[in-house]
């Protein structure tokens, strides 16, 4: 049964989506539940699966789906492959997901009423999407899992208030053009190779590198897959959506669909067109990109610095956090590259942590403003140190794993000697520290006030805010996992980044 | 002006003029997804957007003088009951590629989801805000200072 | 804004087109995609592996079967989407708008008879169409699609309550997550008779005929699986699209 982890971790979460349904509206604990065992085993599978390719020889798990053969050379079924990196954020993701549902337990009823089960179905199937996009290896089924990503939080989003609903819309606009050019984008390189697995694509592509069409449709896919990163200045749907997203989708969400989307650049750049292709010169735009991950890291900062309400900047902050993943994997250096993929994992922990600690003091105190933090340490200390060791990695102090993460990058951009993505980064760490300083010192010195309710902003509906007379201990326990993983990923970066760089192919 | 008259119209635009059909719609699409004020009209280009990528891929599979990718009886009979072997009664090249339409149907299938929910989720605005003009909406939003 | 949506479409367009001047033209059968190994082995070889004369449906339903299950996942997603999103239950916060009343719920005579004597027909050509969907163009989205059809033809001719006691809201949610159940289902009987997922060839002890023949009869059970999920959405989608969320009454 071994060999058959790697598609076992999908069909968990997928028979929990649909048993889920079945159960219906009224059972909501039975929901939950269902929801959670079905996720717990796949986190099992996911870290079985790390294990197998320690064990085997050759660092990568093929699985083909259906069992049909090469034949004529050529892959005729679909394949999943599973090397470290893929395994890694598999099991990412899926961690994610289930520590999230320890977090929704007692808060979905409230957001959305008589809603849950589809919450959980629509959640259980985000999750099949993002781990079918990570494990496959062919470019059709590529598109077919982001879409079914696209959708879900398309829905998910939907599910709030009325100004979430706006948001989603817009971000329906964005997504669709985005997959459909990757969609177009692989058209062009059907068109010129004749067959659809990552592998074959990229050995049939060898004799043709001088070709324009292939430089268009490296293009589209790029394109369309930085418009799903909302890498700047593509990023116009993300603040919106991710903010006003209800909090239990939002928590969840902020840190996993924009790593996936840079793990599956990573995946074109690497795998499908290979790094002689992308970094020998012939794509005449290659050095405009790093310069375009700077603007982003630079703008991300500032809308971040300018924000006052607590999720819009947090937002803003993970289109800066993308700029460095972009510029670091277009460096055309070893370090870079390891960087960029070591900060997919740093980033999700740290993203994660952020939100829900984010989430619970927005629930409790009813603020969504910066000014909910007065003297919040008192009140609420263990959700405070949630966010101060969240914060700290995203200024990149140690032992944290933001620091690990911007060590690689900028000994990459060093390497090359571009120094002002070393520059970019720094100043970045410099923003990064004002803002998060600035809310730790209002929350430890600042004079808690017993504020009515009155005088707190309506929200978006019109009606009165929600607060929570006590933080309920299922979130408090996800904050705590999220908030030791994000120190877990910072300590063993070593054992880590030496399993990422056995992955990488040579360049 | 020579050029359009020696080989350029022969040469570029009739046998590729599959390629400047959906390449017209989609743009047409694209520009009324950008500009169009009205979220009904975004979605429509949307829409043509998608199905103009639909056309593309199907014209991917087509061969001069070719018929469906089924195999007729006669052929059907001879393979199975006589047991001839495959590569002599099918001849490759009378049957269009079977794998574009494949692949169409399953965006086909897509387009309609991202379609239908969309649709969905302007009722859901429209219950909100009883406009589907989005300069209307955002000025619903802007002077009220919720959120 | 017109101007600048303007701009910059014409710019991605004349690149899209300048760009496609080395592809192969109309028709060509020397292109790579049309000469390449994979669709030559979809052509020639289908009949041999699988005993299917439909190619279209042999790829669809067995070599990129993990792509077939994913996109019914889609259009389920679609249906449970559109339902969270949009329903209301009970009476919650929106005022009802303001409609005349109908009173012609049933409908007009000539009308029901009419629907009465064809809503059969097309049911029963939807069921050909899934079943035949080996040896003529068809398969489980196509008759799923009609036989949903069907259903909303009998929610425009009779109004919208009496299709609902033939396929009311929970009745649709539950047939659709059976039809993918009975799909992925399909894949983990094949896993614990010792094949791959999806991997049809490891049913042959409990189907009848040889290997071959068991890609057959899955590639159907599949097919089933498909056309139901895809039926119960398309009433689902249609039922909250014309009511708004309500379910009240139609159009």
């Amino acid at each position: 049964m071994t060999e058959h982890y790697t598609v076992l971790i999908l069909l968990m979460p997928l028979f929990g989506a649909l048993v889920t349904t079945l159960l219906g509206r009224e059972r909501q604990n039975a929901c939950w539940l269902t929801a959670l065992i079905c996720m717990a085993t796949s986190s099992l599978f996911a870290i079985g699966n790390i294990g197998r390719i320690l064990a085997s020889g050759s660092g990568e798990l093929r699985y083909r789906m259906g069992g049909w053969q090469e034949s004529r050379g050529y892959e005729v079924g679909i394949e999943l492959r599973v090397d470290m990196l893929a395994a890694l954020v598999v099991a990412m993701v899926v961690l994610v997901g289930f520590v999230n549902m320890i977090f929704s337990k007692t808060r979905v009823a409230g957001e959305m009423k008589d809603k849950v089960s589809f919450f959980y179905t629509l959640k259980q199937l985000l999750i099949v999407g993002l781990c079918g996009i990570v494990m496959t290896n062919d470019a059709f089924n590529l598109y077919v899992l982001i879409e079914i990503t696209s959708l879900t939080s398309y829905a998910l989003i939907a599910m709030g208030n009325r100004r979430a609903a706006l948001s989603s819309f817009n971000y329906v606009i964005m997504g669709t053009i985005g997959a459909s050019f990757y969609l177009l984008g692989v058209g062009y390189l059907y068109i010129k190779t004749g067959t659809l697995n990552i592998d074959d694509i990229s050995l049939r592509m060898q004799h043709q590198y001088g070709e324009p069409s292939l430089m268009i449709a490296f293009a589209l896919i790029m394109l369309g897959i930085w418009i799903k990163m909302a890498f700047f200045p593509l990023h116009g749907w993300l603040p919106n959506a991710y903010s006003y997203a209800p909090s239990m989708v939002g928590s969840f969400m902020a840190p996993l669909m924009t790593k996936v989307m840079v793990y599956v650049m990573l995946r074109v750049m690497l795998w499908l067109f290979e790094g002689e292709y992308v970094y020998s010169g012939r794509l005449v735009w290659g050095e405009l990109i790093v310069w375009m991950a700077i603007i982003a890291i630079v703008a991300g900062s500032f809308l971040a610095l300018a924000c006052t309400d607590i999720k819009k900047m947090l937002t803003y902050l993970i289109v800066a956090e993308v700029g460095y993943m972009v510029g670091g994997a277009w460096l055309a250096d070893g370090a870079g590259i390891t960087g960029s993929m070591y900060h997919i994992l740093s980033d999700a922990a740290m993203t994660f942590c952020l939100f829900l600690a984010a989430s619970i003091v927005i629930l409790r105190t009813g603020d969504h403003r910066l000014t909910a933090f007065t003297g919040l340490f008192r009140r609420m200390p263990l959700t405070m140190t949630g966010f101060t060791i969240g914060a700290l990695s995203m200024v990149g102090l140690p032992p944290t794993c933001g620091f690990f993460s911007k060590w690689y990058l900028i000994s990459g951009g060093i390497d090359v000697g571009h120094w002002s993505y070393v520059a970019a980064l720094l100043f970045s760490s410099l923003v990064n520290a004002v803002i998060f300083f600035r809310i730790i010192e209002r929350a430890y010195l600042g004079k808690l006030e017993e504020v009515g309710n009155e005088s707190l902003p309506l929200d978006a509906d019109g009606g009165p805010p929600m607060t929570l007379d006590r933080v309920p201990y299922s979130m408090l326990l996800s904050l705590l996992i999220a908030s030791g993983s994000v120190l877990l990923v910072g300590i063993y970066n070593e054992t880590l980044v030496g399993w990422l760089k056995a992955a990488i192919p040579s360049l | 002006m020579e050029f359009l008259a020696t080989g350029f119209f022969e040469e570029y635009i009739v046998p590729k003029f599959n390629y400047w059909i959906y390449v017209i719609l989609m743009m047409i699409g694209l520009f009324a997804m950008i500009t169009k004020n009205n979220l009904i009209k975004k979605l429509i280009g949307m829409a043509i957007f998608q199905t103009a990528i639909i056309l593309f891929y199907v014209s991917i599979g087509v061969k001069a003088e070719s018929g469906i990718p089924i195999l007729g009886h006669e052929q059907h009979h001879a393979i199975v009951e006589e047991g001839q072997p495959s590569s002599e009664v099918i001849k490759k090249d009378k049957f269009a590629n079977p794998l574009p339409h494949v692949l169409m149907l399953t965006a086909i299938v897509v387009g309609v989801s991202t379609l239908g929910l969309a649709l969905a989720i302007s009722q859901r605005i429209y219950r909100s805000f009883d406009t589907l003009e989005e300069d209307e909406i955002l000025d619903q939003l802007r002077p009220g200072g919720h959120d | 804004m017109k101007l600048f949506g303007f701009i910059a479409v014409f710019i991605v367009g004349s690149v899209l087109l300048v760009m496609t001047m080395d592809f192969p033209g109309w028709g060509d059968t020397s292109s790579p995609a049309s000469q390449g190994q994979v669709s030559s082995f979809y052509i020639e070889e289908t009949i041999n592996e699988t005993k299917v004369p439909n190619m279209v449906t042999a790829v669809l339903a067995d070599f990129r079967g993990y792509d077939t299950m994913f996109e019914t996942v889609v259009i389920f997603i679609a249906g449970i989407g559109i339902i969270a999103v949009l329903r209301t239950f009970s009476d919650h916060s929106s005022p009802a708008p303001d409609e005349p009343e109908e009173d012609n719920e049933g409908g007009d005579l000539i009308i029901r008879s009419t629907c009465h004597l064809v809503v059969p027909l097309i049911q029963l050509f939807a069921l050909y169409v899934v079943a035949h969907g080996h040896h003529s163009p068809g398969g489980g989205f196509q008759g799923g699609v009609m036989l949903g059809t069907s259903y909303i033809l009998f929610a425009l001719a009779c109004g919208l309550p009496a299709a609902k006691k033939r396929m009311g809201e929970r009745r649709a949610i539950i047939i659709a997550a059976v039809g993918i159940i009975i799909y992925a289902g399909w894949g983990v009987a094949c896993l614990l008779f010792g094949g791959n997922f999806l991997d049809y060839s490891s049913l042959d002890p409990l189907l009848p005929g040889d290997a071959q023949m068991a890609r057959s009869h899955s590639m159907l059970a599949v097919e089933i699986g498909v056309a139901f999920t895809v039926t119960a959405i398309m009433f689902a989608i249609y039922s909250n699209l014309a009511t708004r969320g309500r379910l009240e009454k139609g159009l």
